[in-house]
């Protein structure tokens, strides 16, 4: 299915993928004149038919039945917590909830928008630099991304325009605002829009944090806080703190997803060109494996195989099928955890979060079904970079937040009581309906490292339906992660005192506890694909160019070396930004390697 | 506009008039002329956006100009005719002399006369370098489209064509007066502009001027008095609104740049397009040069009120009282559940995103067609270059009963200071069966 009736033979450039990367490239690279066809192996989605009120707001329909969810029949992975056992299929969707269709995982998602720190982009050098090349656990495979902050400070401005993002800034140009997060480095400009009105839940959290000291800042949330057009013409709605933002289409127009800030305008382009239902299998190569010449794909609609050419191919799927087709494709070497040689399937990392429970006086309503998904109340005092990592006994960092996203009530009946609650009867729903009104949740939502024995690779066993090897994830948690966890956590209990807690209930993780795919954590996995500087430890280079094969860029999280503190979508728009104003203004000048191996 | 002519009255007023000529027989072939200058062609280009003869000379899934958009007629279907250069086909044959009789008088080559769904005593304002203009486009800018549109199906005698030169004979105007009446309004050459904008090209009065026992518009030009733009009848289902400046019902409170953002994207402060007026917006305004849209916005603030109206007042007790809970009033709780999270329970939408209902001229108006129209089978936004974004309000049709609707129209009239009258179960009852399809979504929005 196609938006054109007839898609040109042989576009100038080839994106797999319509999520934000893809819609991003898109954008860009049809304004720099050329014509561009984007592939997507989901359906068209439509605010205005799947996301009409009220339908769009049922969570049977929408979180519980995953409508709009990657489909596990076709597509899905194996997963193993350690490379001595055998992986088994990921057949329901839990963990992690990769999206399908339209708008991908940019559609279903929160709206959490954030940047990151300084530190967080060259990780490894100022670990060495402040602690020492041994604080640096033996099989963890620490790297910088090869961007600086700085470098990408115009493309975080740029994202933030197009999603119309609420936040406060604390610098800006050197001048300090007396608001928003202190430990944020300097911004060239203001958010496109103010914060979020804080949730009584988060109002509670800012003063209780500021009286233990810490220092509350509003959550930079692409929810719309006012109406909002943006530099695209694209124009939203503002939140109304409905809670139906994380697995749905937000049916206000207030979530910023690549259906909403840029599809539209991309629509009005002729030299864009959408397909539907495409599942691509393969990234065809010339001969000399050097340069890529189009993709192999099976149109859905008509069950049959096609291929398509093009000078230059930009890879945006999610970040697990990226290192898949990587794979598929026999582009880059793939990583073997023995020799410690290879790249692709290396750095695979995930994130650290856990949720503890306060519950307060009957007389505080915290009304959980009242959220904005990126909306809320953070502290930075765990994740900042001045924080005396030699002391606390680990790498990396992790917030804290009151991030009240809305409670769904089929969720508030499952989740209800906390551990050890009754299941049934008069107590089960006085605790339900106690917990619903009266608690809120606090997240430790932290960094998560890349390790030696924690990758992607094909599974030996397991076929999809179009007879591909499966993506095989080997994943466990490690110490250091687990200790940076606990560490937040503690701070969680002092802010729960001082909010005035009844009850609480702490949870981190447990030394020794494995990965569980069962359980909801978040969608944030990354690596696989990574960027830097060396082509022996990583895939692509700063601009997210393949370095095997010249005409390839490779957009997402899958690039990211290891996993931040914060929600990666903000720095997944900046990395595609970023690359997208390398190839208009040096690639396509003189088409090649932009970094001399 | 030419929806005008679908309504079942006016239809048979027509039927009996005549009908809808079609071209035929020309002698000279039009061919394309590589010396005609582009910015002539361009300017060409542009005046047939001015008039808009796309919306109806060009139909969905056929060549551009080569017509067939069909009008349901309770007398059988007739459809509208190809205007394409092609010779045997379309006008290719036309003399620019005859192209002008034509489009400014409504006599075709033949000497016979043109169905008035063809805005000619509105056209007949439009000046010789215009009118030039068209001609070398539609000679040479446009492709030529060998396809005839399909035969009317209408049984002799109502398909006579003679009826229809009378009709001409009593309601056009000649050129010579039409140019005269719009052209002497003003000496500011903006509003002069404006005025033959609305008046000659845009035809605005086919829909926005109430119609005599004949169909005829009852003024021409701001000139003939009050009538003019006075808002028109019920076209399929949706009541066309005065462009004058009647404080409630009317553009009283749209300031010059309203009336631009409106025209230009289909969507401004106090109110968003719907119904027959937006295939005007996504077919002729949005592309309107930004002089010629505040040329045309000045000219409408001109038109004096045609009825007295009390000012609009904000009055806050309904918002006072949704903020305390209060659903007393029959239709809150609807409003609260159905409507609130866009429209807000002050009334006030939010900007050019959602529209208000607080103080919104198509809220008050006396005929709350429209109203019930929008709530039972929704509406979009159509999306433009000029603003892609597609905001689509769902349909309730199925989700509330009559008296359900005619609770909420009636607490949305009431509301705010609206103050409007009340509407019964049964006008809603009575619309829901006319609205035969739901209109929305005709084309699905994907954003």
């Amino acid at each position: 299915m196609t938006d054109h009736v007839t898609p040109p033979k042989k576009p100038d450039v080839l994106i797999i993928g319509a999520g934000w990367a893809g819609s991003i490239m898109a954008k860009e690279l049809t304004e720099a004149g050329l014509h561009v066809t984007m592939l997507e192996r989901g359906h068209d989605h439509s605010t205005a038919v799947e996301g009409a009120y009220p339908e769009s707001i049922d969570e049977l329909r929408g979180a519980i039945r995953k409508r709009l969810f990657q489909k596990l029949a076709r597509t899905s992975l194996t997963i193993r917590n350690h490379p001595t056992q055998t992986a088994l299929p990921y057949r329901q969707l839990a963990a992690f909830l990769p999206g399908e269709g339209v708008g991908g995982a940019g559609l279903h998602w929160s709206g959490c928008h954030f940047r990151t720190t300084e530190d967080e982009l060259r990780l490894r050098s100022v670990t060495q630099e402040r602690y020492g090349r041994n604080f640096i656990p033996d099989g963890m495979f620490l790297q910088d991304y090869g961007v600086s902050y700085q470098e990408l400070e115009p493309f975080f401005d740029k994202a933030e325009k197009v999603f119309g993002t609420a936040g406060e800034a604390s610098s800006v140009r050197g001048q300090a605002t007396g608001g928003g997060n202190i430990f944020a480095p300097d911004r060239s400009d203001h958010f496109p829009l103010p914060p979020l009105a804080d949730t009584f839940s988060a109002s509670l959290f800012r003063k209780a944090a500021t009286e233990v000291g810490f220092h509350p800042y509003s959550m930079p949330a692409a929810n719309a806080s006012q109406p909002y057009t943006n530099p695209y013409g694209c124009q939203m709605g503002p939140c109304n703190f409905c809670g139906y933002c994380s697995g749905y289409d937000c049916y206000l127009y207030s979530k910023a997803s690549p259906n909403v800030n840029i599809l539209p305008a991309l629509r009005q382009d002729k030299r864009f060109t959408l397909i539907t239902q495409a599942q691509v299998l393969e990234i065809l190569l010339d001969d000399d494996r050097k340069t890529a010449t189009g993709v192999r794909y099976i149109d859905l609609t008509t069950q049959s195989e096609q291929t398509m050419q093009a000078d230059l191919v930009i890879l945006s799927a999610f970040q697990l099928h990226n290192v898949h087709l990587m794979l598929t494709s026999g582009i880059g070497q793939p990583y073997d955890p023995v020799t410690q040689t290879g790249v692709i399937g290396r750095n695979f990392t995930y994130q650290t979060i856990t949720s503890s429970r306060v519950w307060l006086p009957k007389t505080h309503f915290t009304n959980q079904f009242v959220g904005a998904g990126g909306g809320g109340v953070a502290i930075d005092d765990i994740n900042h970079p001045g924080l005396d990592r030699g002391k606390a006994g680990f790498i990396g960092g992790s917030p804290i937040w009151v991030n009240q996203a809305g409670t769904k009530p089929i969720n508030a009946a499952l989740s209800s009581g906390g551990k050890g609650a009754p299941r049934w009867g008069h107590a089960y729903k006085t605790a339900m309906i106690d917990q619903y009104r009266h608690s809120l949740s606090i997240d430790a939502h932290g960094s998560n490292m890349a390790y030696r024995d924690v990758y992607l690779d094909l599974d030996p066993t397991w076929r999809n339906a179009y007879g591909q090897p499966m993506l095989r994830m080997t994943f466990t948690w490690k110490e250091n992660d687990i200790r940076m966890n606990q560490y937040a956590v503690q701070h969680i209990g002092q802010i729960a005192k001082a909010m005035g807690a009844t009850k609480i209930a702490l949870n981190s993780l447990q030394h020794g506890q494995n990965f569980d795919s069962r359980l909801y954590q978040t969608t944030h996995l990354n690596g696989g694909v990574i960027m830097g500087e060396n082509p022996k430890t990583s895939a692509v280079n700063r601009y997210l160019q393949s370095w095997d094969v010249s005409n390839l860029f490779v957009i997402g999280s899958s690039a990211f070396p290891q996993g931040l503190g914060y929600n990666p979508t903000g720095l997944v728009a900046a990395l595609a930004y970023w690359s997208a104003y390398h190839i208009r203004h040096t690639y396509l000048r003189n088409p090649g390697p932009m970094v001399t191996a | 506009m030419t929806h005008i002519f679908r309504t079942p009255f006016y239809a048979a007023l027509y039927a009996a008039l005549g009908l809808l000529a079609i071209f035929s027989s020309p002698l000279t072939i039009a061919r394309a002329d590589t010396s005609i200058p582009p910015a002539l062609l361009e300017e060409g280009h542009y005046q047939a956006i001015l008039g808009d003869c796309a919306a109806c000379h060009t139909a969905p899934g056929r060549p551009d100009y080569s017509g067939g958009l069909p009008f349901e007629l309770p007398i059988g279907t007739i459809y509208s005719t190809n205007i394409s250069p092609d010779p045997v086909h379309g006008i290719g044959r036309y003399s620019e002399a005859e192209f002008a009789r034509a489009v400014r008088l409504g006599v075709r080559k033949d000497d016979s006369t043109l169905y008035p769904a063809m805005p000619y005593p509105s056209y007949a304002r439009l000046s010789d370098a215009d009118i030039h203009a068209l001609y070398v486009y539609f000679q040479h800018g446009v492709a030529p489209q060998a396809i005839a549109p399909p035969e009317n199906k209408i049984k002799w005698p109502l398909s006579m064509r003679w009826p229809l030169r009378v009709w001409r004979w009593l309601f056009a105007p000649s050129i010579r007066y039409a140019q005269q009446r719009t052209n002497s309004q003003f000496t500011d050459p903006t509003l002069a502009r404006g005025a033959y904008l609305v008046e000659g090209p845009g035809h605005c009065g086919a829909c926005h001027t109430p119609r005599g026992i004949a169909l005829n518009e009852k003024a021409q030009t701001a000139q003939d008095g009050p009538l003019f733009l006075s808002g028109g009848g019920v076209v399929e289902q949706w009541v066309v609104p005065s462009l004058r400046q009647e404080n409630r019902t009317g553009l009283g409170r749209w300031s010059e740049q309203d009336i631009v953002d409106f025209l230009r994207t289909g969507r401004a402060r106090p109110g968003a397009s719907f119904g027959g007026m937006t295939p005007v917006v996504i077919h002729s305004t949005y592309a309107f040069t930004d002089n010629d849209l505040h040329a045309i916005a000045r000219y409408l603030r001109t038109l004096s009120p045609a009825r007295p109206e009390a000012p609009w007042v904000y009055d806050p007790s309904t918002a006072d009282a949704l903020r305390r809970g209060d659903i007393t009033q029959p239709g809150a709780q609807t409003y609260l559940d159905r409507c609130a999270a866009c429209h807000r329970s002050d009334g006030a939408g939010y900007g050019t995103v959602f529209p208000p209902l607080a103080g919104n001229p198509v809220v008050m108006t006396d005929n709350p067609t429209s109203l019930i129209h929008i709530i039972l089978a929704g509406e979009t936004m159509h999306p433009l270059p000029t603003a892609p974004s597609a905001f689509t309000m769902p349909a309730f049709g199925d989700a509330l009963s009559d008296k359900e609707v005619a609770e909420l129209v009636s607490f949305i009239r009431h509301s705010w200071g609206n103050h409007s009258s009340s509407v019964s179960e049964d006008k809603v009852r009575r619309l829901r069966q006319q609205i035969a399809h739901p209109t929305v979504p005709p084309i699905l929005p994907k954003n």
